[in-house]
């Protein structure tokens, strides 16, 4: 093209068009996002404040090798609740992992375009963000009626089900950024498609559905409402059959926060303490699978 | 005339001279191409002779490589796309359903415009794909790896970190592990995607170079956009627009002396 001439440009325009008045929108929107960000930051940092200073002046040896105390005596430690939650956890996880990880899978790899796969994605959506204490008492209906009594699996199966809506999502995500040339590539080796899907694109996204579990693992682990109605609480040993309640540590603060002894108190600021800090470990450990998956 | 038909003509004959009386491997008849309504490939019929390189050129959208991806019936994976007619490998139509698609794809392979090695090692990526239909003693699919490897012009670079992953060599070395993934299926035919487009000049001249040698074993059939490459690597050419096939013959006629205004126009960088 030529270059243009003087006589077809427009004519300089002035300056000063700018109203002082977008200056001061343009700073007004910056101070206010600054603000409200700090005040929520604040709120935030108050909380983890009083759990790390209250929680530690909880800890002592005692807390981790003595069951939680009755009401009027002395000292007492969470042990019990620990190891339940520990079981708890490990068992909604075991159930939910393969039901999200497969139901993710067919709605990535199978269900494009399909409605069932449209519907189901849009129930695990509304499940994700169901109440809690709605699956709680489901659960109770479901198992604890029939069963005739408390039991961990019942909590197991609560916590479950909060499991697998995050694991479906995150799988279907992690699954959905595996590029498709990868797949056909394996197709066109004459791979059928459980091959290209179990060998190919799990391998490609497994670093992010590994994450998935891990956060999924994190939301249970502080999950109270769906076993109040399940595992329910025990201040003693369970049993090993996991029959009747089972301690766990949500269900014990809930108890013990607002209890008039101060010995319970102490003992549910050090049980705070703990899943949030195990809840915060996890995140670390699962950002850094991502992490070193994008390095790779 | 342009300066890319010079160079294009300079280059021609630098690779052996088309064989046309090479028994025909693929005979596509009347074949139709269907993208949900729209018609990609219209009354297609071809011949594509044994142990020769057949170029397809044409300009973006053409069909160049909806015509490339029938052969394996790659197309498939995408519900909304379908073929009509006959595409005969040694006499035997593909498009049948009584064919089946997977071992289709083992005896015609397919190697894309980017490279895609698999996210595992680099034995394991050749390994995948020979483990799918034989099973083998480990001694004996190391000679293999080995073997594959040494054809696609890449042992030497990689003979020390087999058990390294495949994500980690250069764009050039993941396209030529794609190519030994390829090869050690033993395959009869091999497809390629524009599979130069995503490299550099050097790793481009590699894999022509590979190219040209794997064509005494293999027959091949190459899209590509590169009309230079199209007449070093190829012994054939077809031409296609707007899903229709203009002219095929033997390259150096197709790019010396074409029949057809339309092709002389394309080679010659008028239109494009």
């Amino acid at each position: 093209m030529d270059a243009a001439t003087p006589s077809n440009l427009a004519a300089p325009v002035a300056w000063g068009r700018v109203r002082r008045g977008r200056h001061v929108a343009d700073q007004a929107l910056k101070i206010i996002c600054t603000v409200f960000t700090m005040l929520g930051a604040l709120v935030l940092g108050w909380i983890l404040m009083m759990l790390l200073v209250e929680g530690f002046s909880a800890l002592s040896p005692a807390v981790f090798t003595q069951v939680t105390p009755g009401p009027g005596t002395q000292g007492g430690g969470i042990a019990n609740a620990i190891v339940g939650s520990l079981i708890l956890t490990f068992l909604g996880i075991v159930v939910a992992t393969p039901v999200g990880v497969l139901a993710g899978t067919y709605l990535a790899e199978y269900g494009k375009g399909s409605k069932l796969a449209e519907v189901i994605r849009f129930l695990n959506d509304i499940l994700l963000s169901a109440p809690s204490i709605l699956i709680g008492l489901f659960v109770y209906t479901l198992m604890v009626q029939p069963m005739g009594g408390y039991s961990g699996w019942a909590g197991g199966v609560a916590l479950a089900i909060i499991a697998t809506p995050v694991i479906v999502r995150t799988t279907e995500d992690m699954l959905r950024i595996v590029p498709g040339s990868l797949r056909e590539a394996g197709a066109a080796l004459g791979a059928p498609m459980s091959t290209v899907i179990m060998s190919i694109s799990w391998r490609a996204a497994r670093a992010g559905m590994l994450t998935g579990i891990l956060l999924a693992m994190a939301r249970i682990a502080g999950e109270t409402a769906p076993l109040l109605f399940t595992a329910l609480n025990n201040n003693f040993w369970f049993k090993p059959n996991l029959m009747g309640g089972v301690s766990n540590l949500p269900v014990m603060i809930y108890q013990f926060a607002l209890a008039p002894y101060q010995n319970w108190r102490e003992l549910a600021w050090a049980g705070a303490l703990l899943i949030t800090l195990s809840i915060l470990a996890l995140s670390i450990v699962a950002r850094m699978f991502l992490k070193k998956d994008g390095a790779r | 005339m342009s300066p890319i038909a010079i160079n294009a003509s300079s280059s021609i004959g630098s690779s052996a001279t088309a064989d046309a009386t090479a028994p025909v491997r693929i005979a596509v008849r009347n074949l139709n191409f269907y993208y949900g309504d729209f018609r990609g490939l219209k009354d297609i019929n071809l011949n594509f002779h044994d142990r020769q390189v057949t170029a397809l050129i044409g300009p973006s959208g053409c069909g160049k490589s909806t015509l490339l991806r029938t052969f394996n019936r790659i197309y498939s994976l995408y519900p909304d796309q379908r073929a009509e007619g006959e595409i005969l490998l040694d006499g035997r139509n593909v498009l049948s359903s009584s064919i089946d698609v997977n071992e289709l794809r083992a005896r015609v392979g397919m190697v894309f415009q980017k490279p895609t090695p698999f996210p595992m090692s680099i034995w394991d990526n050749i390994a995948f794909g020979i483990r799918l239909y034989e099973k083998l003693p480990k001694s004996e699919l190391d000679d293999r790896i080995e073997e594959a490897l040494r054809k696609a012009a890449l042992w030497d670079e990689v003979k020390d970190k087999l058990r390294q992953s495949g994500m980690g060599l250069s764009g050039g070395q993941q396209q030529r592990l794609c190519i030994a993934r390829t090869i050690a299926q033993r395959p009869e035919v091999i497809l390629f995607d524009e599979p130069t487009s995503a490299l550099d000049p050097i790793s481009t001249g590699k894999i022509e170079e590979l190219i040209e040698q794997l064509r005494s074993e293999f027959t091949i059939v190459i899209v590509t956009h590169n009309m230079q490459q199209a007449a070093r690597i190829s012994q054939f050419t077809a031409f296609m627009y707007l899903g229709e096939l203009v002219e095929f013959g033997e390259t150096t006629k197709i790019f010396m002396n074409p029949n057809k205004k339309q092709t002389q126009d394309y080679i010659t960088g008028r239109f494009g």
